[in-house]
């Protein structure tokens, strides 16, 4: 199990002030209604406890409609909004107990984020922007902008880096966003609907582009959408939000096998689970799988106990190195299995959604690799398993 | 029967007249006894004022006085044909090379009216009020940006205080201290100030609220945050109101000869009391020259600082 990055717990969060504000929290705590608080008081429910757990490493969505509180969520993880109730923890210390110090300290270095209408100072140039976040440390300009020039390069805005904000399209505005992001190395990334304001096209780029972002950098995303596509698309877990609560937390696939209750299945009907779902959230762990010196015969006799015909073959940074028949090491007479591992030509990579792999798939139950970007195996999957998921 | 009805008429037109008179003397016109003039309560709080603060007062106008005299020295030491091409070099790179003669022609005729050094005095008075005024007015906008009751106080008094007539600055600044410059800078900064307090108050507030999120997320500590995003993010509104601060205090300035400042003001007036059209019309030439040269170098600086800004920052 990995470890738990961000704890939130009984978070609750009311817009308002003084006396009013008071009665809001007891109406709330009374049980009453978003609109009914709306109605006899002038504050606004932002956010009514709300539990969730985020892992390490995780790419973690929140759904929901305009108004069900996302941002006043998200805003709370790294203190733009003051939660009025509850704890968040990340890596279990209580962020909500730092001082102003820590807090900036905790911005600078740990967490950052990315906005919907981008929220880039216009009044400086790409790199500036990129490099604000290092900036306001105290990093002298040349080490800052060397730094800011590797984020401009990884979000593919090389040779733009002396532009005025204004010059730019919105798809490269929200890649100056998430270059600044990046360039603080923060080990929690929060993105306020970063896509909405961008057309569909481009949209479609910028979601493929941050799942292969998710290869090389090792961070915890806590993303926002309105769009149930993209959030099961990007989504490892996904929690949907409704008036300010969740109202389901789960993968993909919990989704279309149990939805909670009608809410979730209408919210849900339109996703076609072909283009949303991805290998890696189907995939399995193989039965059997072998180092590049095990003995020959270890191997033999663990797939005839698996009852396998070949099984993969990794190095010790579990790179993907090929496969070995059960015929192969029957009739061989080497001491381990080095010389027997034949190419494999058609592992898939994990971020391909199901539409696109299952063309590529021989039929049957024969498993196929997943890798990453770096070539590491991550599990199997088979047609079958496919065509199961995809009928459900 | 014809005179019967005529003296009656003339009876009747008596009563009337004797009861509108009355009607005049008791309800329309304002009752003697009801006059309280507030006028007292004036003198004494500037009777006051000079009673008990009348060494800070002095303090000020000796500081005043020695700042307009040592300027206006500097500004009257530098040769005019410098400042004839220096303006036309900064016409020629603020805009373009017809500017800068434009520029250069107009200040070239104030010299020839005969009124270069009536222009370097009001010259002097601007400069030194729009310095002070941005002094004032830059950090009052910002603390009434952040301050929720500052901004309840001090909106209806900078309301009120563009309301009033130029003229009445004149008032206080004549009470406290003795005719000369010092009363005309004091009356022209006052007078000149509010534009900026509210156009840099509008500017900061009005900063995107992403943008200032933004700048949080990123660990900016608060006065970064002025420093780094919301001056910079505000600057052309609040250079707006330094174009607007500068035009208030040209306007003012001439007022201000009222009140013994020398300059070409003071000209205009001397042609009106003279009935001496031709100079009067000079001098007001003069006096719409320099405050488009002011204007024109103000918004070129402005353009081009903000491109400056984006290039470097
Ligand atoms: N600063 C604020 N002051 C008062 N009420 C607010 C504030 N921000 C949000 N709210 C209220 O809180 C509720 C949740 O808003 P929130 O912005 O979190 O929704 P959201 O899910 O992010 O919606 P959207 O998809 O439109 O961004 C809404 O009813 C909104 O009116
Ligand atoms: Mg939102």
């Amino acid at each position: 199990m990995p470890k738990k990055k961000i704890e939130i717990k009984d978070l609750e969060l009311i817009f308002g002030k003084g006396e009013d504000r008071k009665r809001a929290i007891k109406m709330l705590h009374d049980g009453k209604s978003n609109d009914y608080i709306r109605e006899h008081t002038s504050s606004a429910v932002g956010v009514r406890k709300v539990d969730i757990d985020i892992y390490e490493g995780e790419m973690f969505v929140i759904v929901g409609l305009s108004g069900s509180g996302k941002s006043s969520l998200i805003r709370c993880l790294n203190r733009i909004n003051t939660p009025t109730n509850g704890e968040v923890l990340i890596d279990g210390e209580n962020i909500l107990d730092y001082s102003r110090e820590e807090l900036r300290d905790m911005r600078r270095h740990k967490v950052s984020m990315v906005f919907q209408h981008f929220g880039l100072f216009d009044h400086r140039n790409v790199i500036s922007n990129v490099a604000y976040g290092l900036e306001v440390q105290g990093v002298d300009k040349e080490e800052r902008e060397k730094l800011a020039m590797e984020s401009v390069k990884a979000v593919g805005l090389e040779g733009w880096e002396h532009h005025k904000i204004e010059q730019l399209s919105g798809g490269m505005k929200q890649r100056v966003g998430l270059a600044r992001a990046l360039t603080n190395e923060p080990e929690i990334m929060l993105m306020d609907e970063p896509y909405s304001a961008l057309d569909p096209l481009i949209r479609r780029d910028m979601q493929k582009e941050l799942l292969g972002l998710e290869d090389y950098i090792d961070k915890t995303i806590v993303f926002i959408t309105h769009d149930m596509n993209e959030a099961f698309k990007l989504g490892d877990r996904i929690a949907l939000m409704k008036d300010g609560v969740i109202v389901q937390i789960g993968e993909p696939s919990d989704y279309f096998e149990n939805p909670a209750n009608d809410y979730v299945e209408e919210f849900i009907a339109d996703v076609d689970k072909g283009q949303v779902l991805k290998a890696k959230q189907l995939m399995r762990e193989p039965a059997y799988v072998a180092k590049e010196n095990d003995r020959r015969t270890t191997t033999r006799d663990a797939l005839e106990k698996h009852e396998k015909s070949f099984c993969y073959v990794i190095d010790d940074n579990d790179v993907l190195l090929g496969y070995v028949t059960l015929d192969d090491l029957n009739e061989s007479r080497k001491q381990t299995i080095e010389s027997l591992v034949k190419e494999e030509p058609k592992a898939l990579y994990r971020q391909l959604f199901l539409k696109e792999i299952y063309p590529l798939m021989e039929k049957g139950t024969t498993d196929v690799a997943i890798v990453d970007s770096k070539n590491r195996l991550h599990g199997v999957i088979s047609y079958d398993d496919v065509i199961q998921a995809l009928s459900i | 029967m014809i005179q019967l009805l005529g003296g009656l008429l003339g009876r009747f037109g008596m009563a009337m007249h004797i009861a509108a008179s009355w009607i005049v003397e008791n309800l329309i016109e304002y009752p003697e006894e009801l006059v309280f003039e507030v006028k007292v309560f004036f003198d004494a709080i500037i009777d006051w004022l000079i009673a008990n603060l009348g060494g800070f007062f002095d303090v000020i106008a000796y500081v005043i006085r020695n700042i307009f005299l040592i300027s206006k020295d500097v500004l009257l030491f530098v040769p005019w044909w410098l400042y004839v091409i220096g303006l036309f070099f900064l016409g020629w790179k603020l805009y373009h090379w017809k500017m800068g003669i434009l520029l250069a022609a107009m200040l070239a005729a104030i010299g020839m009216f005969g009124l270069w050094t009536e222009m370097i005095y009001t010259l002097t008075i601007v400069v030194i009020s729009v310095i002070v005024s941005i002094l004032i007015a830059i950090p009052m906008g910002i603390w009434m940006a952040k301050s929720k009751s500052l901004e309840v106080t001090l909106k209806p008094i900078l309301d009120m205080m563009q309301t009033l007539p130029s003229f009445v600055y004149l008032l206080p600044a004549i009470m406290l201290f003795e005719p000369g410059s010092v009363p005309a800078v004091f009356a022209t900064t006052i007078y000149a100030v509010p534009p900026l307090i509210r156009l840099t108050y509008l500017g900061i507030s009005n900063v995107d609220t992403e943008v200032i999120e933004a700048g949080k997320a990123f660990g900016s500590t608060p006065w970064q945050m002025l420093r780094k995003v919301e001056l910079p993010q505000a600057l052309s509104t609040i250079m707006t109101g330094v174009n607007q601060t500068t035009m208030m205090a040209m306007a003012m300035v001439v007022i201000a000869s009222m009140i013994g400042a020398q300059g070409i003001g003071y000209k205009v007036l001397f042609a009106i009391q003279n009935l001496e059209v031709g100079a009067g019309f000079q001098a007001g030439f003069a006096i719409v020259f320099l405050a488009i040269i002011l204007d024109r170098i103000l918004q070129g600086l402005t353009a081009t600082s903000e491109e400056e800004e984006t290039a470097n920052a």
